[in-house]
């Protein structure tokens, strides 16, 4: 008997017994559906930090007050402090202190009621300098950014974001017109190109949802308190790829000079970088994801066990059938390997079924959750690979229980 | 057709059919130990046509299972067409079901989701010949037991007689030395089983070597010869009438 003829005869008997085969079919189905979807869904959840982190701009670190440990000895939290001042990241601008520093953009943010005619819009206002444009990665779809000489004059000039021009002026062509922030009145010189980088809604408002105001402004004009001298975030991009760790050495030795610390676990700011921003947030998406697979793996183990369950169903009511097949002078291996096939075809429909709704979901899902999710190739070849290794492996027992039946016990059953 | 009613070159050979010798068989369950067999020695020659009688619990049935090489005796020797079968393992056994038996059972025992052909071809399948092959003798064998215009129909759309029928066309598509018949009329009516008889006799007359077993004398009547089994023993071994004198003669 060729494989072909067995095939067949797997084939068969899974016919004449639809409602049955499509059930354990299920099994298997639902798991590997579920292995996709939740591969899919971390998958797709890491692409989106990713794509977020390196929305911020290109071989950035970004440094933030904080960290401070009072006299007390109580550890002020990230971002607390107001440690960094406009002094630091003109220090760290110096191709001198910092030959691998390429540019640096110190900024403070604060959310500000802007106002222009009759329509008001509440958003975050940042003052910087001009490289904030090169060193965010953003480009103008219209008018100018700020310049060196806004800046020394702290002039009322301001960059809206995309959405924010649209929102107060219900178009983005607004270069020329008057906004007033916090009392204020600002001409309007450029608009940000949307970022457009960051997969979800809700990440590209925010970054499209802003205005820039020349740094000295912001603190003579907008900001009070503390952050008249002080900045919130030193931007700082590093001149290539592989010179962002040597930049980071020298942003903190400079820094711990110049605020006059010896000890570097006192420091009184943290730097990050984009590398690590996106291995955080990847690690944590990775945890969560394997978390899931496992779940979904669990729920993969109960099909194989209901293909097993099924089997040997299969093997005691056709008892009768094996004994006549040996009888007639099937080998016990025949046995076994119509019995295999039967089981992994159940396991490779189930594989081939549950790909089509693990895809499928992939791409329904996404229109009702927020989170994007990935179809993964591998992910889908394997699991179809899995789901057959299943059916053979948990085929083994019962497909062996058939091999090993005396045909005349097979053949005096009733 | 003609195939299956030429004689097979074993007819002219010496030895006989199957051949056994002090063969015992004994069943245990447990600490209890049941003789279902307590030595049969028997020869049957090629062309002959036996009926094995006796009583149930006589060991008819195991005798029978050991003959189709579906048991192995616990003592004693057994060969079937020369070759001596109590000492074969299960993938030797299965061919020599597969090439040197035909079996016809008591139920029929054909495959309901199989058409009619597909069951006769099935022992085929298993001896590795082509499907067109396959098709072609299965159609031949069951042309020979009348049911030429059956080849397609399921066995659930037979009636009992044609069932049997196509059964003893999956007995004799491998030309088997031997044909081997457990009860092959007990379930059906008077005309299906003189159907079937018939048949046997025709296979019979076409120098098949048949073993049938059976408890009803007019059944065993059609034999050239009547063994008969009580408790494990043979006790009675006869000739009877033409249909012996041929057997002998040829």
């Amino acid at each position: 008997m060729t494989w072909f003829d067995t095939l067949r005869t797997s084939l068969e008997a899974m016919r004449s017994h639809r409602m049955r085969s499509a059930l354990t079919v299920l099994g298997i189905l639902i798991g590997i559906a579920a292995v996709i979807l939740t591969v899919g869904l971390g998958i797709g959840a890491q692409q989106q930090v990713t794509a977020q982190v390196e929305a911020l701009g290109t071989n950035l670190l970004i440094i933030s007050p904080g960290s401070t440990t009072s006299t007390t000895g109580l550890r002020g939290g990230f971002g607390s402090a107001s440690t960094l001042t406009q002094a630091d990241a003109q220090a760290l601008a110096s191709p001198v202190v910092a030959p691998d520093i390429a540019a640096v953009a110190p900024s403070t943010s604060s959310s500000q009621s802007l106002v222009a005619g009759t329509s008001n819009w509440t958003t975050t206002v940042a003052g910087t300098t001009p490289s904030w444009l090169s060193v965010r990665a953003r480009t103008l779809s219209s008018g100018a950014f700020l310049s060196s000489a806004d800046q020394a004059s702290a002039a009322s000039v301001v960059v809206l974001g995309a959405t924010t021009a649209t929102e107060l002026f219900g178009s983005t062509d607004v270069v020329g017109q008057s906004v007033t922030i916090a009392g204020t009145p600002f001409t309007v010189i450029g608009v940000l190109a949307p970022s457009g980088s960051s997969a979800s809604s809700s990440s590209s408002t925010s970054n499209d949802d802003t205005a820039v105001i020349p740094l000295s402004t912001a603190q003579q004009r907008v900001s009070s308190g503390t952050s008249r001298t002080s900045v919130q975030t030193v931007y700082v991009q590093a001149t290539s790829q592989s010179a962002l760790s040597s930049a980071y050495q020298e942003a903190n030795a400079e820094l711990l000079a110049l605020h006059g610390i010896t000890n570097a676990a006192s420091a009184d700011f943290t730097i990050t970088n984009q590398a690590s921003l996106v291995s955080t947030a990847a690690s944590v998406s990775k945890t969560l994801t394997v978390l899931l697979a496992g779940i979904a793996a669990i729920s993969l183990l109960v099909g194989g066990i209901g293909v097993m369950n099924i089997m040997l169903v299969s093997v005691t009511e056709r008892i009768r059938e094996i004994g006549l097949r040996k009888a007639l002078g099937a080998r016990p291996s025949l046995i076994r390997r119509q019995f295999l096939i039967e089981a992994s075809l159940l396991g490779l429909a189930g594989g081939l079924l549950g790909a089509v709704v693990g895809i499928a979901g992939a791409k329904v899902l996404p229109s009702f959750i927020s989170n994007p999710v990935a179809v993964s190739m591998p992910a889908i070849v394997g699991s179809i690979s899995v789901a057959m290794a299943i059916g053979l492996v948990f085929g083994v027992y019962p497909a062996s229980r058939a091999a090993q039946l005396a045909p005349i016990d097979a053949l005096r059953s009733e | 057709m003609t195939t299956y009613l030429s004689e097979p070159a074993y007819v002219h050979s010496a030895d006989p059919v199957l051949s056994l010798a002090g063969v015992t068989k004994v069943y245990r369950s447990g600490s209890l130990e049941v003789a279902a067999l307590r030595g049969i020695t028997l020869d049957v020659q090629p062309g002959e046509y036996v009926a094995v009688m006796g009583p149930s619990g006589s060991g008819k049935s195991t005798l029978m299972h050991i003959i189709g090489c579906l048991d192995v005796p616990s003592a004693g020797s057994y060969h079937l067409a020369g070759e001596d079968v109590s000492t074969m393992s299960e993938d030797e056994l299965a061919e020599v079901r597969n090439r040197r038996i035909g079996f016809v059972f008591q139920q029929f025992n054909l495959l309901a989701s199989m058409t009619a052909w597909s069951n006769v071809a099935l022992p085929l399948a298993y001896a590795g010949i082509s499907r067109p092959q396959r098709r072609q003798r299965a159609e031949a064998a069951l042309a020979r037991v009348g049911l030429g215009d059956r080849v397609a129909h399921r066995p659930g759309e037979l009636s009992g007689g044609q069932q049997q029928r196509v059964a003893v066309a999956r007995a004799l598509v491998t030309e088997p030395a031997l044909i081997l018949a457990d009860e092959p009329t007990g379930n059906l009516d008077s005309t299906s089983t003189a159907d079937v008889l018939s048949l046997f006799d025709e296979l019979h007359a076409a120098g098949r070597t048949v073993v049938l077993i059976t408890h009803e004398n007019d059944v065993a009547a059609r034999a050239g010869r009547i063994v008969r089994l009580r408790d494990g023993l043979v006790t009675e071994d006869s000739a009877l009438g033409a249909a012996a004198a041929s057997a002998v003669s040829s």
